[in-house]
């Protein structure tokens, strides 16, 4: 063998898109995504593009989103989950049962108690993770299909969550339990831009923190302008997106109101903001743990290798099985915290809460550009799919196309746009 | 006769009926090369799946220097210090050379982190020890020629210190010039002492590369030669006829 210990890195000439290493993809979608905002807003003279309406749609896709994200795992994996809607309901009726009736009732702790939320929403996120846990022990070691698994799941976890509640819609929530729901809970302007400016001053570290360890090894790296201008649209977008929730200001009958509660009279010409919602911040917190448990943990390596090659990652000493329970356990626990979402925002426990979401769910993982084949997707895809569904559907609904039609229009988005998928991906030969 | 770095006796393992291999014993010693010849379907690499902690046998037993080996996973296997190159290749073909090379032993940063940086250094090292034309270290293995996923697999049964090496099928998809890098390969490994299994389907080379050679036909051993013993139609001979060339031999 020749006894050459280092190579020459090749240089070529690279497009634009290249030379800032950006996923052509992922600019697609964002492309895509930019343009119907657009369109949106210029049919509707303006008002799709208001901070409002910018508020409402990221609190609406909040809950679909949260489980894309794990969803990316379980099509990653091969797998489908189909009970995602139903097991949320039975988290949101457990969760309900828990702060409505046990803790109170059974418990002694009394309405209002701070300790009710935290309980409940744990009580929530230990049996969503229990019951995927199980369904990915029917798949993994019982070799059970993941299509039947969690189709006989849909109908099954839609109907005890029917029976915990007897089909009664159970409410109002805990106070606390309802800041997680959207406008209850917002964090203001000043911690919003705290969380904004720690957010860009953490994706800039990472940049640079990769870049340093490129270097490190002599790995090529991007020239310096691709570096900045990268770091410039981490910050413009962050900061963007909180300056736009922070224009979107408090209207002024609840701004009294909210002083009433407390006993005291609103200042004349006072005015607040919503800033970032609680549940946004959580999904940002589930997006950035799980990228980073995609990229940069053994578990996402050994997930998306087993989605790979399923006997490479078993020859490799994966064990593929408990991997499976592992991947269904996260999708539970992500469905609970949805739940608490979801019920927060309805601020009760329906019997038919998270009805159809499995369907949403997996449209918007796939939208995003997750592989049904296995072993390919991103969960900032998934966010992004979930996000492009929501706007079509606000949007339409908005320009006031009726339903039905709207539900034509995003079926059809969801098949043109794995269509897409499959003729970029055979034309760059990316995989 | 020293103790030999891996025994095989009586290994048998039928699939629905199908008896894949058959009370079949052979022996590897370090720095020895051992051929395994047969037709396809013959149960070669049935045989060192065995081994190789991918199936586990209905009977047999496995002996490592001398000492009764408990194999039922590729994780104890890889305990015992054997590595495999499949002929399959086992790559999972949307990951990267580096994280193939690595998968199931990541390097990790002291956070505990995989260090993706500090993985493809590594690789590209043994690839240029291995195979200097190797470039393609960003791409994931779909994206590469049937020799650089193959010069992938060999560079993944070699980092890891081997003392046993099972190597199914390894020229299969290489050029003339590869294979002969390949050849060198075990020329080098067998001096550090490595004991290896291999199999090829091409006489010559097992007769140019082996210590000796195990031949197999559906499913049974039809006898073990040292190769300087007999000649490639002997060997052609037992593959095709099933019959040992000398009944005094070895
Ligand atoms: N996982 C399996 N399931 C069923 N049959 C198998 C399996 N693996 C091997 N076989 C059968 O065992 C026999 C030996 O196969 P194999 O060991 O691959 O042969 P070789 O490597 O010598 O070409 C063949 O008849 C094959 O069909
Ligand atoms: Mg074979």
């Amino acid at each position: 063998m020749t006894d050459t210990t280092s190579q020459p890195i090749p240089s070529q000439r690279k497009n634009l898109a290249q030379q800032l290493e950006l996923d052509t993809r992922l600019l697609g979608m964002v492309g895509a995504f930019v343009i119907l905002c657009l369109a949106f807003n210029f049919v509707t003279e303006g008002r799709f593009l208001t901070p409002r309406n910018v508020f409402n749609l990221t609190v609406q896709t909040v809950s679909v989103a949260i489980m894309a994200c794990g969803m990316v795992f379980v099509i990653v994996t091969r797998n489908i989950d189909l009970s995602v809607g139903a097991l949320l309901a039975t988290c949101s009726a457990v969760m309900a049962v828990t702060q409505t009736d046990i803790l109170p009732n059974m418990l002694g702790l009394e309405l209002g108690h701070p300790a009710i939320a935290p309980i409940a929403i744990i009580v929530g996120l230990v049996t969503g993770a229990i019951i995927g846990a199980f369904q990915g022990w029917l798949i993994g070691y019982l070799t059970i299909p993941a299509f039947i698994v969690t189709l006989g799941g849909l109908l099954v976890w839609r109907n005890v969550g029917w029976y915990l509640t007897r089909g009664q819609t159970i409410g109002p929530l805990d106070e606390t339990f309802m800041a997680f729901g959207g406008t209850n809970g917002t964090l203001g302007v000043t911690l919003s831009w705290i969380v904004g400016v720690l957010l860009t001053l953490a994706a800039i570290a990472a940049m640079w923190s990769g870049r340093r360890s490129k270097a490190s090894h002599g790995f090529p790296v991007k020239p310096m302008w691709a570096e900045f201008t990268m770091s410039g649209l981490a910050a413009g977008s962050i900061l963007g997106f909180i300056w736009i929730l922070n224009s979107y200001e408090i209207p002024t009958r609840r701004l009294q109101r909210l002083f009433e509660a407390r006993g005291e009279i609103m200042p004349d010409g006072y005015t607040e903001a919503y800033g970032l919602p609680i549940s946004v911040f959580v999904l940002i917190a589930v997006a950035i743990g799980l990228t980073i448990m995609a990229q940069r943990t053994r578990l996402g390596r050994y997930i998306f290798a087993t989605g790979g090659n399923p006997d490479a990652a078993e020859l490799s000493g994966i064990n593929t099985r408990l991997l499976t329970v592992k991947v269904f356990a996260l999708m539970g626990g992500l469905c609970a915290l949805s739940a608490v979402v979801a019920s927060a925002r309805l601020a009760n426990h329906t019997n038919d809460i998270g009805t159809l979401d499995e369907l949403r769910v997996i449209a918007a993982a796939v939208i995003g550009g997750t592989a049904l084949s296995g072993g390919i997707g991103t969960i900032h895809g998934a966010i992004l799919g979930a996000l492009i569904m929501q706007s079509l559907q606000s949007g339409m609904a908005m320009v006031g196309v009726d339903a039905p039609f709207q539900n034509i229009v995003v079926g059809i988005v969801l098949v043109a746009a794995v269509l897409i998928d499959i003729i970029y991906r055979k034309r760059t030969g990316a995989h | 006769m020293a103790t030999p770095l891996v025994e095989m006796r009586d290994m048998s393992i039928s699939f629905g009926g199908i008896k894949a291999v058959d009370h079949v014993s052979v022996d590897l010693h370090p720095g020895e090369v051992v051929g395994l010849l047969g037709h396809n379907g013959a149960g070669k690499s049935t045989l060192i799946k065995m081994l190789s902690g991918a199936y586990t046998p209905d009977s047999g037993q496995i002996f490592i220097n001398g000492e009764k080996a408990d194999i039922h996973n590729p994780r104890d296997a890889r305990r015992y210090n054997i590595e495999t190159i499949y002929q399959t290749l086992a790559l999972a073909d949307n990951l990267d050379a580096a994280s193939n090379l690595f998968l199931g032993r990541e390097l990790v940063t002291p956070l505990g982190l995989v260090d993706d940086a500090a993985m493809e250094a590594e690789t590209r090292k043994i690839m240029g020890r291995l195979n200097p034309n190797f470039q393609k270290f960003s791409a994931p293995v779909s994206a590469l020629s049937g020799g650089q996923r193959q010069s992938v697999a060999i560079a993944r049964a070699v980092y890891f210190n081997a003392r046993i090496l099972i190597m199914d099928e390894p020229t299969a998809a290489l050029g003339p010039h590869e294979t002969q890098m390949v050849a060198e390969l075990i020329h080098q490994l067998k001096a550090e002492g490595i004991g290896i299994f291999l199999i090829d389907h091409d006489v010559h080379q097992v007769m140019n590369l082996c210590d000796r050679a195990s031949v197999m036909k559906n499913g049974e051993l039809v006898g073990t030669v040292n190769v300087k013993d007999v000649t490639d139609d002997d060997l052609l001979g037992m593959i095709i006829l099933g019959k040992h060339p000398h009944e005094t031999a070895a």
